[in-house]
This record gives C-alpha cells, sequence and structure tokens, in this order.
C-alpha cells in the first residue's frame, strides 16, 4: 500500500450562534490514496459540504474547524499559515463547486479566470498562461478554446461552464481535487460524459479525486471507494464493491434502497422513515438511532465506534449480517 | 452553497407585540435616538414659544438699538438687556432672532412637507387606482421631476414666482411630492392585489370608498415613515435658497437667511452671528435625520 | 447598437422639448413679461413698438415656437441685465463650472471608493463604523453650512488655503482653466471638496455594501480556492463589480454636481455658471435662467448617454440594444 495523500482524522468543523456551537462536522476519519476517486455520499445537511470546505481550511465564520488533523502528504494543514495554504490550493489541491452559474464571476473573462489560477502560483506569462487555458479546454471537450477564452461565464451554457471548472481544477495537475456535487445542477447526458472525463484524467494524470455527492450512483459508476456521512460523520466506508453490494450500515442499506439505480422497474423506491436531524439537534447515543429499524437499547446510550475490517469500516452496534442486505 | 444554511436563526421578536410597541420600544432603546427625539420636542417648543420667551422681537425694527450691533455673545447692551449669544450688524439679538428663525425654517418644512405629502399620496393613489393612461401620465411627470436636481427645479420656479415664504412653500412642494407620490403608488399597487380589495370591488363598493376607505389607510405607512427624512430635506432645501437669497425675505428671517447674513462677518471673526444659527439648524436637520432614518429601518421602508 | 443610439437620441430630444416648453411657460408665461423687457418710461407708442418687435402681441404657443426656432439656431435670448446673448454667457462661465465639477467627481471617486472598500471589507470594525457615521453627516449637513465650515478651518483658522475666487488662470486652447497653476488649485481644493462631500458620501456607502455583499459571494471564494491573493481578490474580482454602479452613479450624480454647484460657487465665489445663475435669478434676468436650464438638460442628457455606453462597456452581461432602455 502507498503512503496516503491525504490523511483525516477526528475532523470537527462547528458553527457559532448565539445559542452556541454547533458540529456540522463531528469527528471525520478520511484517507485518500494517490490517484484514488473517493465517493463522499451523504444526504444534504449530513456535513459533506463543509468537510470538503474543511480540508483546506476555508471555512468562515460564524464557521470554525476546532479540532482534528488533516495531513497532506504528510504536512499538517490546520497548523499551516494562510500563506501556505494559498499556495496549496488551486495548486496541489484544487476544488470545483457545485454551482458553475455563482462561482464564475460575471464580469471577468474566462481567460482571465484561468489564468489567474495559473499566475497566482507561478511566474509564468500571460501568454503562456493562456497556452495552457486553452490547452485545458480542449482537454475537457470545448472547441475552439481559443475563442472561448474571451468570452464570459454568461456565454456559457451551464455544462460547459462546469467543463471549465473542471479544466481550471486541472491547470496545475493537482495531486488531489475536491469536487462538490458538480454534476448536480446538469443534465443526466452530459452528466455522464463527465463523470467519464474526470476518471479519465484520473487514470491519466494521477490526480487523486474527492467527489462529494448525494448520488449512489454516481459514486457507483465513478469511484473507488467509498465513505458515507450521515450527521456530520461517516458512517460506513471502503471500497465501492464492499459498501455498495455488502452494505452493514442500516443508513447505507436504507440508502441504496431509495436509490433509483438499485430498484428494478415497477417496484416502488422505499424511503428512509424520518428525516435527519438538524444541526442543532442530534439525539444521544447514535444519531441515526431514531430512525433505524435495527436499533437496541445500547444504541440509545452509546455513540458506536468504528469498526474496521479488512478495509471495510462502520460504526452501527448491531450491523447488517453480511449479504442479507439487498 | 449549503455552508450558512446549517446554522439555526435566532429567533427573538415577540410575533404579538404591535408594531407600534415595537418602534417606540426600539426608539427608546437607542440612546442616540432618544437624544435627538428629546431635542426635536425642545425645538418645536421653542419654535412655538418664541414670541413669549424670546427676549426681544427682532422682526420690530424700533426695537433695535443700532449702537448694539456686532456685540460678542454675553455682551450687555444699550438698552440694559445681555446679549447670550452676541448681535448681529443691525444689533439684533442672536439668540430671539434664532428663535424667530427656527419658527420660520419649522414653519417651512412641515407646511411643504404637508402640502408634498398630500399631493403626492393622491397622485399615487390616482395612478396605482385607474392604472393605465393616468397611472402612465402621472408616473411619465413624476420621473420627469425626479430627473431633475431639486435644487435646480425649486431655483427655476422661484426665478418665475420670485421670493417669498408662500413661494419657497410651493417650489418645495414641487420638488418633494413626486417621491411621495411614486411611493405611494407602490404601496397602494401592492395592497390593490390583496384579495380584500378584490372582494370589495366584487361587492360593487363605490371605487372612491375603496380608494379612501381601504387603499388609502393600507398603504400610507411607508409614505408616512419617510416623511421625519423629508421634512428635513425641506428645512435643508428653504435654509439652502434662503442662503442663496432667492428664498425667505429679510423681514421674516429663518436660520439658512440669519446664517447668509453672518457669512461674511465669519471671515473677520465675529463667528457668532453666522455660527449660532447654523448649529441651530444642524442639530435640527441632524436630529430629524436621525430619528426619521430609525423609522424607516424600523419599519423596513426602502426609499 | 444602431437601434439602441437611435432610440436614446429620440428620447433625448423628446426630454429636451418638454424641458424646453415647462421651463419656456414658467418663466414667461408666469407673470407679464411685458413689464419686465419694456422700461416703464417709454411713451405708449414706443411701448407697442417694442412689444411688436419682441412679439410679445402673438399668442403663446407662437412665442413658443419662435423662442424654439431661435434656440436651435443657438440663440437663447439676450440677457436683460448684461445686454448679450444669454447663451454665451453662460458657456463663458462653463469651463470655471467644470473644472469644479469634474475635480470634485473624481476626487469623490479616488477617495470615496478606497474609504468604501475599507468599510466594506471590515464592516463591523471601528474605522469603518467611523466612516460610515462620516457619511450621514456629508449627506445631510446643508451643503453650504459644510462650505463655511471648510472655509473658518483650512483659511480662517490654519490659513492654508484661500477663501475665495478662482485664483490666477491660464488660457489652454482658448479656455480658462485654474488646474495648471498653483494658485488656481489652491483657490479649487475647497470648493471641489464641498462639491465633492455628498457625492463621496455616497460612493462610500454604495461600495461599502457592494464590497460586503460581493465578500461573500461564490466567485470569490472560489478565487480563493483557486489560491488567488486576497490583494487580487479585492482590487479584481471585488472592485471590478463594483465598478459597475460606481460609474453608474457617478454618472447619474453628474447632473445634481452641476445644480449643487450653484451653492459651492456663491459660498465661494467661484465665477462659474451656478453663481451666474442665482445672480440671474436674483436680478430677474429670465433669458439667462432659461438658457441655464436648457444647456444643463442638454448636459445632462449627454452624460446619460455617455454613461450608458460606459455600463455596457463595463458589464459584458449588458448589450445595447433597441429593446432595453
Amino acid at each position: 500500500m502507498t503512503l496516503p495523500l491525504l490523511e483525516v482524522r477526528g475532523l470537527k468543523t462547528v458553527f457559532h450562534d448565539l445559542a452556541g456551537a454547533w458540529p456540522a462536522v463531528d469527528g471525520v476519519d478520511l484517507l485518500v490514496h494517490p490517484g484514488e476517486i473517493l465517493g463522499l455520499v451523504g444526504e444534504s445537511g449530513s456535513g459533506k459540504s463543509v468537510t470538503g470546505f474543511s480540508l483546506v481550511q476555508l471555512i468562515d465564520p460564524p464557521g470554525e474547524v476546532v479540532s482534528g488533523d488533516v495531513l497532506f502528504k504528510g504536512e499538517d494543514l490546520r497548523s499551516a499559515s494562510e500563506e501556505r495554504l494559498r499556495s496549496l490550493r488551486g495548486d496541489r489541491i484544487a476544488m470545483i463547486f457545485q454551482d458553475p452559474l455563482m462561482t464564475l464571476n460575471p464580469v471577468l473573462s474566462i481567460g482571465e479566470q484561468m489564468c489567474e489560477a495559473i499566475q497566482e502560483h507561478r511566474n509564468c506569462s500571460r501568454q503562456d498562461a493562456l497556452k495552457e487555458a486553452s490547452r485545458a479546454l480542449s482537454r475537457v471537450g470545448i472547441s475552439s478554446p481559443e475563442a472561448r477564452l474571451k468570452q464570459f461565464p454568461h456565454e456559457f451554457s451551464g455544462g460547459m461552464r462546469q467543463r471549465v471548472a473542471i479544466a481550471t481544477a486541472l491547470l496545475n495537475e493537482p495531486d488531489l481535487i475536491i469536487a462538490d456535487e458538480p454534476t448536480t445542477a446538469l443534465d443526466v447526458t452530459i452528466q455522464s460524459q463527465i463523470l467519464f472525463e474526470v476518471q479519465k484524467l484520473s487514470r491519466e494524470t494521477g490526480t487523486a479525486v474527492i467527489w462529494i455527492t448525494h448520488d449512489l450512483a454516481v459514486v457507483a459508476e465513478l469511484a473507488d471507494r467509498v465513505a458515507v456521512m450521515y450527521a456530520g460523520r461517516i458512517v460506513e466506508t471502503g471500497t465501492v464493491d464492499d459498501v455498495l453490494d455488502r452494505p452493514r450500515h442500516p443508513y447505507t442499506v436504507g440508502l441504496l434502497g431509495s436509490s433509483a439505480a438499485s430498484a428494478s422497474p415497477g417496484e416502488r423506491l422505499k424511503q428512509i422513515n424520518g428525516a435527519a436531524p438538524s444541526i442543532s439537534a442530534r439525539p444521544s447515543g447514535c444519531p441515526f438511532r431514531p430512525r433505524c429499524e435495527r436499533a437496541l437499547a445500547v444504541c440509545e446510550q452509546i455513540d458506536p465506534s468504528p469498526q474496521i475490517l479488512d478495509g471495510h469500516g462502520y460504526r452501527c452496534h448491531n450491523p447488517v449480517p453480511e449479504g442479507s442486505a439487498l | 452553497m449549503s455552508l450558512s444554511k446549517s446554522v439555526a436563526p435566532v429567533v427573538a421578536a415577540n410575533a404579538d407585540t404591535p408594531l407600534r410597541t415595537k418602534v417606540l420600544r426600539r426608539i427608546r432603546s437607542r440612546p442616540t435616538t432618544r437624544g435627538a427625539v428629546i431635542l426635536l420636542g425642545v425645538f418645536v417648543l421653542l419654535a412655538v414659544l418664541a414670541p413669549l420667551i424670546a427676549p426681544q422681537n427682532p422682526h420690530d425694527l424700533a426695537s433695535l438699538s443700532v449702537m448694539d450691533n456686532r456685540l460678542e455673545p454675553g455682551s450687555r447692551g444699550m438698552t440694559g438687556i445681555t446679549y447670550w449669544l452676541g448681535t448681529d450688524a443691525q444689533g439684533r439679538d442672536m439668540l430671539s432672532a434664532i428663535l424667530y428663525g427656527l419658527r420660520t425654517s419649522l414653519l417651512v418644512g412641515l407646511l411643504s412637507s404637508a402640502g408634498a405629502l398630500a399631493i403626492g399620496i393622491a397622485a399615487g393613489l390616482f395612478a396605482a387606482q385607474f392604472g393605465g393612461a393616468v397611472d402612465a401620465a402621472i408616473m411619465r411627470v413624476v420621473d420627469f421631476m425626479l430627473g431633475f436636481p431639486s435644487i435646480l427645479i425649486a431655483l427655476v420656479l422661484l426665478a418665475s414666482i420670485g421670493r417669498g415664504v408662500d413661494k419657497v412653500i410651493i417650489a418645495i412642494i414641487l420638488v418633494q411630492w413626486a417621491q411621495y407620490a411614486r411611493l405611494m403608488r407602490a404601496a397602494a399597487l401592492v395592497e390593490r392585489r390583496k384579495e380584500y380589495i378584490e372582494a370589495a370591488v366584487n361587492f360593487g363598493l363605490p371605487t372612491p370608498h375603496i380608494m379612501l376607505a381601504h387603499l388609502l389607510p393600507n398603504s400610507v405607512g411607508s409614505v408616512l415613515v419617510v416623511t421625519t427624512i423629508n421634512i428635513a430635506g425641506a428645512i435643508t432645501l428653504e435654509a439652502t435658497l434662503s442662503f442663496l437669497g432667492v428664498g425667505v425675505p429679510v423681514t421674516q428671517p429663518s436660520l439658512g437667511l440669519l446664517i447668509a447674513n453672518g457669512f461674511e462677518f465669519l471671515l473677520s471673526g465675529e463667528y457668532w452671528i453666522a455660527a449660532f444659527p447654523g448649529i441651530a439648524l444642524v442639530l435640527l436637520i441632524m436630529s430629524l435625520n436621525l430619528v426619521g432614518d430609525r423609522l424607516r429601518r424600523s419599519f423596513n421602508v426602502r426609499t | 447598437m444602431t437601434a439602441y443610439i437611435l432610440q436614446r437620441l429620440i428620447q433625448s430630444v423628446l426630454v429636451l422639448l418638454a424641458v424646453s416648453i415647462v421651463v419656456f411657460l414658467a418663466v414667461y408665461g408666469i407673470g407679464d413679461p411685458i413689464e419686465l423687457l419694456v422700461p416703464p418710461q417709454v411713451s405708449a407708442a414706443e411701448r407697442a413698438a417694442m412689444i411688436r418687435r419682441l412679439g410679445l402681441d402673438l399668442p403663446v404657443w407662437q412665442q413658443y415656437l419662435s423662442f424654439l426656432g431661435n434656440a436651435l439656431k443657438g440663440d437663447l435670448g439676450r440677457s436683460f441685465v448684461h445686454g448679450v446673448p444669454a447663451a454665451g454667457l453662460i458657456l463663458a462661465r462653463l469651463p470655471a463650472t467644470f473644472e469644479l465639477v469634474l475635480l470634485a467627481m473624481s476626487g469623490a471617486a479616488l477617495i470615496g471608493v478606497p474609504l468604501g472598500l475599507l468599510a466594506g471589507l471590515n464592516p463591523e470594525s471601528r474605522p469603518s463604523r467611523a466612516i460610515m457615521a462620516g457619511t450621514i453627516l456629508g449627506f445631510s449637513l446643508p451643503s453650504f453650512w459644510k462650505g463655511m465650515m471648510l472655509v473658518l478651518l483650512f483659511s480662517v483658522a490654519l490659513g492654508w488655503l484661500p477663501t475665495a475666487g478662482r485664483g490666477e488662470t491660464v488660457s489652454l486652447f482658448g479656455i480658462q482653466t485654474s488646474l495648471l497653476t498653483l494658485d488656481g488649485i489652491r483657490h479649487l481644493i475647497l470648493p471641489a471638496l464641498n462639491l465633492a462631500i455628498p457625492n463621496m458620501a455616497l460612493m462610500v456607502r454604495l461600495v461599502a455594501a457592494g464590497t460586503t455583499e460581493a465578500m461573500t459571494q461564490d466567485y470569490v471564494k472560489y478565487a480563493r480556492a483557486k489560491g488567488v491573493r486576497r490583494k487580487r481578490i479585492v482590487g479584481r474580482h471585488v472592485l471590478r463589480n463594483i465598478l459597475i454602479p460606481v460609474v453608474t452613479v457617478a454618472g447619474m450624480e453628474f447632473g445634481s454636481l452641476v445644480a449643487f454647484s450653484t451653492i459651492t460657487e456663491t459660498v465661494f465665489a467661484w465665477p462659474g455658471m451656478g453663481k451666474l445663475l442665482i445672480d440671474s435669478i436674483y436680478h430677474l434676468d429670465r433669458p439667462v435662467v432659461v438658457a441655464y436650464v436648457m444647456l444643463a438638460t442638454l448636459l445632462f442628457v449627454a452624460v446619460n448617454f455617455l454613461v450608458d455606453v460606459l455600463y455596457a462597456a463595463l458589464d459584458p452581461r449588458v448589450k445595447l440594444t433597441g429593446e432595453m432602455a
């Protein structure tokens, strides 16, 4: 096994308000190896986006990363200086955001917004930067890239903008890309096209990817490994085959049951009872307990600690017996 | 992004408290606003009581002693009275002049604001009620008026009708009505879409009744809220016009005209002739603005 | 683009026409022009002859048409007081007002935008609160009072700057300007500052609100995620977005700067067209008043048009087409 690219232990991010500090991310452990694609899955409000931003320390007040370690190639990012973080962001760790319409500056040209990602990290003339940007655009399948660079975000369709964002993330050949639901706003054909491209690029360049999504189908198609998030913590993690074919945590089972991909035609989608607890009203013990059909008395008292078996980990007192779920 | 959404909002306001009580409470809770309200009350009181409390009638030239001209604050004059704020070039007691000037300034400010308010409300109400060509015509005029700087409109009008307290009031009404009309129309349009108005129309109630009994009282609030600030604007405009020498006549000087009269002496060090009326004017305008701004924010009216 | 320009031109002409009607009626229609134009001591026959010569016996609409016809030829009437063409009188004073307004406008932007950025980046800090409180004073204090206070402080108390007048001017392409002599600039500073203050306050508020809002936008966060330095985020991403409303408002405020220069010019005895307007109103010199309004309107309309074009150049999302506006 190679040395991990990113190692996260006990990451905790809270949001402050007048009534106190609410944990959005509550003790997350993650491991990402070079060139690997990790799917980070969860419902909205599970803390998966906040986790993504916490990794690069891009949490603004009222949010705050309060504890845990984030080791990137062995370097602790939580104690890194702001300038060190800046030099890593966009260079070694690139991000792709959820909404491509909002994230591109409407009044700056695509060329300028791509070039700055290069020129803020290395000495490079505008000409050379534009050339690199144009290469990156053609890599994600945008035709006549030179002309496109002179255009503005509003002249691009949603899918095109997302390709621009992906191309921008690739510019400095980062070690890690954190992609936060980048295909949610796109229609299915464009989505699978982009997924295919990302997978290909990851194989070609050896870039690791953390793909944040609520969509298990996307994870099944794209990822090597999966981490399932619920109420601010990872409840199950392992290879795609392990987690999706042999889930142990009742929540993962529920997610799989409610996913359209797993249902046979004509069958009704199963739903998980109840709703995810809000950040300020987490139940005692296991946070999934109120919605869990397999809950035991102990679940009310004690928050289960992670169990790891052959790289397949889960947090549950009464896991689903192997091979019986689906 | 889903970052900030996950923070639980803190709700403190009690929905049952009437709005008026809430606003009053908020005014009382802010020391500067409370100070401004008290100061305003004092100003109004002084203006109303000016003839009773002023040491001298500054408009009565016979009672002035030219020998007492340009005396420093605190000097004793020939007639035996003490000029606490000094005298001007005619030997007029500045304290008395300020009290009477305050009267003129407030009178012009209140009357012109009331006039502008009445015309603006009527125009806005008509535009909202009748829509179509009436609305288009009224709003075209409103846009035209608002397209020109207020001071220019007032100056041109005064150029054609001449000077005088009444003329200044007319000029300020002409400047300010359009703003009220726009606000009133916007508020009335929102109100008109509500179901009870529709019900009243379907019920066959006469249009004037709907306008006066339903539309007006329910949409006039936001217009009234900005009135305080517009009174400040009216007083400022009057003072400016009078300072420029095209406003109120010398026989009925306002604070602005008093300041203009003292301006030439300011440079020679006789500061009190312009400075004291100036301080009174600035305090008056600032307190009106403070109270008006607090009112506007409390009711969340955007102009 | 062409359709847009054409539409704007028609609009501008309509505005000018409307203004000419309103002003003509207001200034000539109210009151008795005969009384104003004809000296009282002339004989009845002479009086009748003059009335006929001035066209005052014609119906109002004919008088208006002849006024309009003359105006198109550049003749806006003769000053009663000075006995020279009113338009020429005003145009001679235009450079003085123009340099005042331009200096005030650029000063307001050069001081207001940085202060607004400062206040917008840290809205809760003490200096920001002080700046924002200052803007309230800048808005609400009467302009003439601020001017007097400036004179009192910088001229009377400190003796740094002259109290009034235009100072030494030099001729540049036949236009007198104070901007090229030290004495002229010393005379310009206080009036320009006084004229600039409300505008500056407006800029500060606009930029501060825009900055605070822009800093929370996703594009700023995305730029940070790209590793863009804060200096560039503020100086390029944020400022470029704020520039659009700033330029628009600066253009819209041009008209009020010209109008408010009447006050500043009176306080500082600045020989511009604003001072001329006040003097003309005072002396009932109506042709000059009418000419002033017509020329000022022409100026406003031209500047508004310029701002629209500039707006389209600054915001790539805006295209000048006939349909919008």
